[in-house]
Parts: C-alpha cells; sequence; structure tokens
C-alpha cells in the first residue's frame, strides 16, 4: 500500500511539476479542458473522457487536482470519469488511494466541488473515518461540504434544546449560524435561535444584504418598452436631479432603507402597487480591500445591474419565481467607494401573484460569505405592527 | 479493402435481424412523443401487488418518464439543497438491478416552482445513446454503457435561457436530429442538436413566452415533420434543417402538449382543434374544433379511433377523432399532472399526482376502470409501456409492472 501511495504521489508531483513527464491522464485532461461553448471539443472530449475511463484509480487524485480551474462542462467530464473509475475499482475490489483521498479532501486550497465528490468518494471506502471529518468542516470554503457540519451542529442543538439544556444549545446554534451559507439552514437555525431561545438575529449582516438605498420612479414600462429604453438614471447619478417619468410626471431621488430579513427592496411601499413602470435603485459600497466578489440577485421582475457604471447582465422575465441568490454576478470590488444601480420593471400582469415590484441584493464571496461595507449602517428596526383598531362594537 | 463477414456471422446477423424487435419507449409519450404505441399489443393490464415486479429507490425527484431500450431503462433525477446534482441512471428491466449512475453538477439555473424539479424532461434516446435534458438546461448523452458522448450547457451558450418556474419540455430524436424547445419569456430558442457532436445543426428564436410543451412527430408522404407548439400556434419543421414547413396560427396551450396521429395533429387551442397536412407547400387544413373540449395539464392522446382528454378536475374524456365528438366521459381519481398513455388493446394508463395508479380500458362503449393501485407517493409523470409492463416513477422509486 505504502509503495502505491508512493507511486500516487510520484505521480502527482509529475503531473503539477514536470510536463514533460507525460503521465497517462496528462493529455485526456488537458483535452477535457478544451471543451469550449456550443459544443466545442466535444469529440476529443469523448475520446479523452474513454482514455482516463480506461485507467486505474491512480488516475482519481491527479484527475480530481486538475478541476482546479478548469471550465463547469470540463469539471462534468473531469468528475465523471473519477466516478466511473472508482465504481469499476470499487466493485472489483482494486486496491484504492484512500489516504490520497483523504489528503485530498482536507486540502482547501483544491476546487470546492471536486473535494465534495473526493468526499463522498472516501465516505464509500471509509465511513467512519469520513464521519470524522464533518465537524471540521465549518469554517470550509467548500459550501457542499460545510452544509454537513451545519447540518451536525443543528441536529447537535436541536438535541440540546430537547434535554433542556439551553445555554449549550445556545452556543452550538450560534456556531450553526456562523457557519451557515445556505439559505435553508440558516433559516432553520435563525428560527430556533429567536423562537427557542429569544435571540436576536441581524440576517440582512448575516447574509450581506444592502438595506440602504436610494430610489426613483416611475419610469414608463407601457408594453415592456421600458426595459430595453434608458431613462435618466442609466446616464448619470445625480440625486438630487428631478427628471420627467411616466405621463410627464417629475421624479426625484428619494432614501429608502429596508428592515426586511431577507432584504427585500419593494418599489411598491414608495410609489404604489403600480404597472407599467420601472424604477432605479442606487447604493455605494464602500470596500475594505480590492477583491474578487459576487453579486447576489432575488427578483421576479425584469431587471438590470450595473456595477460601478458598467451593465453586469439584464433578464426580462416577469413574475415565474423569485428567491435569494437567484443570480449570482461575479464582480471585482475596488477599494473605497463602489457603485451599485439597479432597475427594476413592472409589467402589465393584473393578478394577485403579480403585484410584487422589488428585489434583493447582497454581496458576498464565491461560498455566500457576506462581504460587509466599512460604512455600513445598522439594519433599520422593523416597525412595531400596526394596532388593530377596535371594532364599534367593542 | 473488402469486408468479409464469415458464414457464421452472417448467419447470426441475419438472425438477430429477423428476431421480433422488442418495443422500445424511447421518448416522452412514447413513439411519436403521441402517447399511443398501436405495436405493444398487450399491455400489462392490471396495477396491483401481484403485478408489481420490482421497484428502485430513485436519488432524488424527477418527472421526467422512464425510456426503455432493449433490456436497459434509464431514468434521471435531481438532488441537493438547490437540485445542483443531476442523476442518469440506468437499470435492467429484469430485475431492476442498477447497471450504471452518472452525476453532473449543473451548470444552469436550477431555481423551480417546489412542484416540479430540475429533472421534470423526459430524456429521448435513438436505441444507441441516451440524451438527458435538465431544466438547468444542461443537455447530456451518454451511450447504453454510461459513456460520456458529449455535454452541452446550453445557459452556459445562451445565459437568458432559462424559466425560473422550471423548464420541462422533452427532447426528441427525429431522424439523425435531437430536437428541443428551450423557450421562456427571455432567451427563447428551439434547436436541433447532432447526435454524435452535440453541436447545433439549426437554433431559432421562439416566441418569448414560458412553454413546456414538447414537440411531436407528424408523417407526411413518408417524410417526418416535428410540430413545435407554443402561445403563437404551431411551427411545423424539418427536423434536420430547421426549415418551415407550415404554421397555425391563432396560439396554443403551452402546458398540455399535441398528439400526432400520421398527417394529422390535434392541438390544445381553443379547446381542441384538430387539423390534417395539406400538400407540399400547402397550409394545414382544420378539420375540426371543440372550444367546450379542454385539457388540463395532462396531453392529448389519440389512440386508433378516439381521442382522449383529461381536464383539471380528472375528468376523462373519450370522443370521436374523425369528428370530436364526446362518445362517454368518466370521472377518474385525479387531479393528473402526468398525461395518459396507451397500447393497441385499448387500455389506458393514468397516474394520478397523489400516486394512484389507473387502467381504463376504453374498448366498449364506456370507459371501465380495470384496475386501481395506490402508491403511497407524489406521482406527476408519465408512464411509459412495454410488451406487458409498465414502468412509472414517483418522487422516491422507480416501478414496474408486469404481466403475469
Amino acid at each position: 500500500m505504502k509503495r502505491f501511495l508512493l507511486s500516487l504521489s510520484l505521480s502527482f508531483s509529475f503531473f503539477f511539476g514536470f510536463a514533460a513527464h507525460a503521465e497517462p491522464w496528462t493529455s485526456p485532461v488537458e483535452q477535457l479542458r478544451k471543451v469550449g461553448p456550443e459544443g466545442a471539443g466535444n469529440t476529443e472530449a469523448a475520446a479523452a473522457w474513454n482514455a482516463l475511463t480506461a485507467l486505474g484509480p491512480e488516475m482519481l487524485v491527479p484527475v480530481l487536482t486538475a478541476m482546479q480551474g478548469a471550465s463547469p462542462l470540463a469539471r462534468n467530464w473531469m468528475g465523471t470519469a473519477v466516478e466511473t473509475v472508482f465504481d469499476r475499482a470499487l466493485a472489483a475490489k482494486t486496491a484504492m488511494p484512500g489516504e490520497a483521498i483523504e489528503a485530498f479532501v482536507l486540502n482547501r486550497e483544491h476546487e470546492p466541488n471536486a473535494r465534495r465528490l473526493a468526499f463522498e468518494l472516501y465516505a464509500r471506502l471509509s465511513p467512519e473515518e469520513a464521519a470524522a471529518l464533518v465537524p471540521g468542516f465549518a469554517d470550509d470554503p467548500s459550501p457542499a461540504l460545510r452544509r454537513d457540519a451545519v447540518a451536525k451542529l443543528l441536529e447537535d442543538g436541536r438535541a440540546q434544546l430537547e434535554s433542556g439544556d439551553q445555554s449549550k444549545s445556545l452556543a452550538t446554534l450560534k456556531a450553526a449560524l456562523d457557519a451557515a451559507r445556505e439559505v435553508d439552514q440558516i433559516d432553520a437555525v435563525t428560527k430556533l435561535l429567536r423562537e427557542k431561545l429569544a435571540q436576536k438575529v441581524d440576517l440582512p449582516k448575516h447574509f450581506g444584504f444592502l438595506s440602504h438605498w436610494h430610489l426613483i420612479a416611475p419610469f414608463d414600462n407601457t408594453g415592456r418598452a421600458g426595459f430595453d429604453r434608458v431613462f435618466s438614471p442609466e446616464q448619470t447619478i445625480q440625486l438630487d436631479a428631478e427628471y420627467t417619468g411616466k405621463e410627464g410626471k417629475p421624479v426625484k431621488w428619494q432614501a429608502y432603507a429596508t428592515p426586511d430579513d431577507y432584504g427585500k427592496v419593494d418599489f411598491n411601499q414608495p410609489f404604489g402597487p403600480i404597472k407599467e413602470v420601472a424604477g432605479y435603485a442606487y447604493t455605494e459600497f464602500q470596500a475594505a480591500e480590492a477583491r474578487d466578489a459576487q453579486i447576489r440577485l432575488g427578483c421576479k421582475n425584469a431587471w438590470k445591474v450595473w456595477f460601478n457604471g458598467e451593465l453586469l447582465f439584464g433578464r426580462d422575465e416577469y413574475h415565474r419565481g423569485q428567491r435569494i441568490d437567484q443570480y449570482s454576478l461575479p464582480v471585482k470590488l475596488k477599494q473605497g467607494k463602489n457603485t451599485i444601480l439597479v432597475k427594476a420593471c413592472q409589467n402589465e400582469q393584473t393578478q394577485d401573484w403579480t403585484v410584487q415590484w422589488e428585489f434583493q441584493l447582497r454581496v458576498c464571496d464565491a461560498t455566500g460569505t457576506a462581504i460587509l461595507a466599512t460604512d455600513r449602517q445598522p439594519t433599520p428596526e422593523k416597525a412595531a405592527p400596526a394596532r388593530r383598531r377596535p371594532a364599534k362594537s367593542e | 479493402m473488402r469486408l468479409f463477414l464469415p458464414t457464421s456471422l452472417s448467419l447470426a446477423l441475419f438472425l438477430f435481424l429477423a428476431m421480433p424487435v422488442k418495443a422500445d419507449w424511447l421518448n416522452f409519450r412514447g413513439p411519436h412523443g403521441s402517447g399511443y404505441a398501436p405495436d405493444i399489443t398487450t399491455t400489462v393490464g392490471e396495477l396491483s401487488a401481484q403485478t408489481l415486479a420490482w421497484k428502485v429507490t430513485l436519488p432524488g425527484r424527477g418527472l421526467g418518464s422512464p425510456v426503455v431500450v432493449g433490456e436497459r431503462i434509464f431514468v434521471t433525477a435531481a438532488s441537493g439543497p438547490e437540485q445542483q446534482q443531476l442523476h442518469l441512471l440506468c437499470f435492467s428491466v429484469k430485475d431492476g438491478t442498477a447497471l450504471w449512475e452518472r452525476r453532473f453538477w449543473a451548470t444552469g439555473r436550477t431555481m423551480s416552482h417546489n412542484k416540479t424539479n430540475v429533472a421534470a424532461p423526459t430524456p429521448a434516446s435513438d436505441g444507441e445513446r441516451i440524451y438527458a435534458l435538465y431544466s438547468s438546461n444542461d443537455l447530456i448523452c451518454v451511450d447504453l454503457e454510461g459513456n460520456l458522448v458529449w455535454m452541452r450547457g446550453l445557459t452556459l451558450d445562451y445565459p437568458n435561457a432559462s424559466n425560473s418556474l422550471g423548464m420541462a419540455s422533452s427532447p426528441i430524436v427525429v431522424g439523425d436530429t435531437l430536437v428541443a424547445q428551450i423557450e421562456n419569456d427571455s432567451e427563447s430558442f428551439a434547436a436541433g442538436f447532432d447526435l454524435v457532436t452535440g453541436v447545433n445543426k439549426w437554433k431559432l428564436d421562439r416566441p418569448k413566452s414560458a412553454n413546456w410543451t414538447s414537440p411531436t412527430v407528424l408523417h407526411k408522404d413518408g417524410e417526418a415533420i416535428v410540430a413545435l407548439q407554443s402561445s403563437d400556434g404551431i411551427l411545423g419543421l424539418l427536423p434536420s434543417t430547421g426549415s418551415s414547413v407550415f404554421t397555425i396560427p391563432g396560439g396554443a396551450s403551452t402546458i398540455p402538449s399535441a398528439a400526432a396521429s400520421g398527417d394529422e395533429l390535434f392541438i390544445p387551442a381553443n379547446g381542441i382543434t384538430v387539423v390534417k397536412l395539406g400538400a407540399s407547400g400547402e397550409e394545414p387544413r382544420k378539420i375540426w374544433n371543440q372550444s367546450n373540449q379542454r385539457p388540463g395539464t395532462p396531453s392529448v392522446l389519440v389512440a386508433g379511433e378516439k381521442l382522449f382528454l383529461i381536464n383539471n378536475a380528472g375528468v376523462l374524456t373519450c370522443a370521436n377523432r374523425a369528428s370530436g365528438e364526446v362518445l362517454w366521459e368518466m370521472r377518474l381519481k385525479g387531479p393528473f399532472s402526468g398525461s395518459p398513455v396507451a397500447g393497441g388493446d385499448g387500455k389506458l394508463y393514468l397516474f394520478s399526482e397523489q400516486g394512484v395508479g389507473q387502467v381504463v380500458d376504453s374498448s366498449g362503449e364506456k370507459g371501465v376502470v380495470l384496475s386501481e393501485i395506490e402508491l403511497g407517493e407524489t406521482i406527476l409523470s408519465t408512464a411509459s409501456l412495454d410488451d406487458g409492463a409498465l414502468y412509472i416513477r414517483s418522487d422516491g422509486h422507480l416501478w414496474k409492472f408486469a404481466k403475469k
């Protein structure tokens, strides 16, 4: 076994350190990395995939490693090749590089999905050892690995609650919230913290939702034509300017802050539930450092987003659904001031499920961890529920 | 170089070709994408514990039907908190043994309404390969052994091609082309893909409107014509080039699909509208229309001389295909998301959303429920037929029923 691992380690070194010494997977992997748009390179990729899957389990770790920096399509070609070889070797009871796979899982420099796949393979080889790794994933950069650790913390926190140990449960659930990056888990932890342990949870801050904006509306979107039409806020941002809006009425920027847990910016609040209109939201984001980031948007109206004056993406779909992180838009934050402009269009539909004219936007890294502005303002307090007016008979 | 086949090999090949061809179920609603398999003259007949041959657990939900090729059955699924894990699975028809599984990470958007799922489209096959399309617009081709042949990430290529409610149109192989409708409110298109390389043979813009219907195949003078249904109506085109052959304006449903029978098309449009293809260069001719016959979610079925519709109240209507005259109606245990399918023996197979499988004998003057089974799981899919057998996928399992 040690000789096998030594050989594997040498192979690994050769693959990445000495390109001149080609291992049997070197050329196929290079070919898979070349798959391009609209089917380019598919024929060559199929041949490369066949070459890879003809190899033994010595190819597993090198091919998993090669997924770093590969395109999503290339990762799928490689991932299926790895699983195919693994399945066959497992069925044939061929010796597997279990220790190397475990080492691959634990090396946080590798591609997140590749590490998740490696973890699943390792769990099939050594279920107990793999389960023992899970708590260590709580701060892992791979969301797919982190998820298991959060699930374990949630399970433990629930059990502690049920056994009456509130202080232990509080510590466990706070750890779960710190670790959680996916909406369903964040919701589950928050519910327990708020309802069972009477804790305050600042969800907008946890997610990194931007709660403070300037809004201007309504511009004309009759016949959905406003989506492509360039209104003044797309040309220049001047927060004290007044423009001519829909039906010739004057429109001005106004400050808006949302207390919503999920950062929903609701145009209907200041402007009313109007139809066939377009609105803009503008905010600034002070970044501590220049870095890669993502703007993540949820919106069920047609929308466009500009970052530092450049159009990132636009989508003309109306009322088909909205969720947190519906769209992920990669950006490069500048140190200091960055600008974000959102255009949200409302269409002509009149059904009750087409009333919403809103979006939610957060800034985070690729794992979903919030990136907070250096001048982030406190999350606005929710207004107290309106008191019910007593009925005349009361 | 001359090829020479030894006599024994030639004889074996002859015997192989002379053997009866097993009925395969290659795509959504089987032959021509219309739900009726006249060549399957003996269907399972009864859905019961006695005819349950096997069931296997699936790794995730899905709405796509199983595809049957020879002794293998293929089905898709999606799993994970955001449905980002795509599965393509192959089982033995005989006993449900898992033969292989391929997993992929979705490269497109996986958001969908909670009721549906990323594995909503049914895969298609040409008998040699499987073409699996997912709501994320991942389009994957493998051979029958599970070897990857090609992959496309259509949302990578066309970034606004998606539907936040989920896509569901199933592709179909016609001749040497895989035809798929990727139709939505934004970057809406249909395309023909090369079966071997996966590259576009053609791509055409389609109405910017969400559309969950699937292509069906008409035949006229020995030529196959694909009918694409949408809110604009029907577009008939040649599958290998995408060239338009005819258009039927006036709109059509975007949920239940039409049924093709030879050169006639039964369209869920203004109730039901039936058209017959004309001579080359002529537009199709309307045969009849019944505005009060409105199918719900299930697609239209034409079996022999009869037309079948199911409305959202679970009422099955049987009509004369030539005139639209209603022959009988019966209320089944609905509601239904999956579509009815039928074999040549006149038996219809339907599964309700609550997992109630029902067999209806349509051969008499009234419909008769022959058997019924409660599977205890949500079923939003359409059954697939085989000689004396039926396959259905529920949220958690793939089931086979077989004639004893």
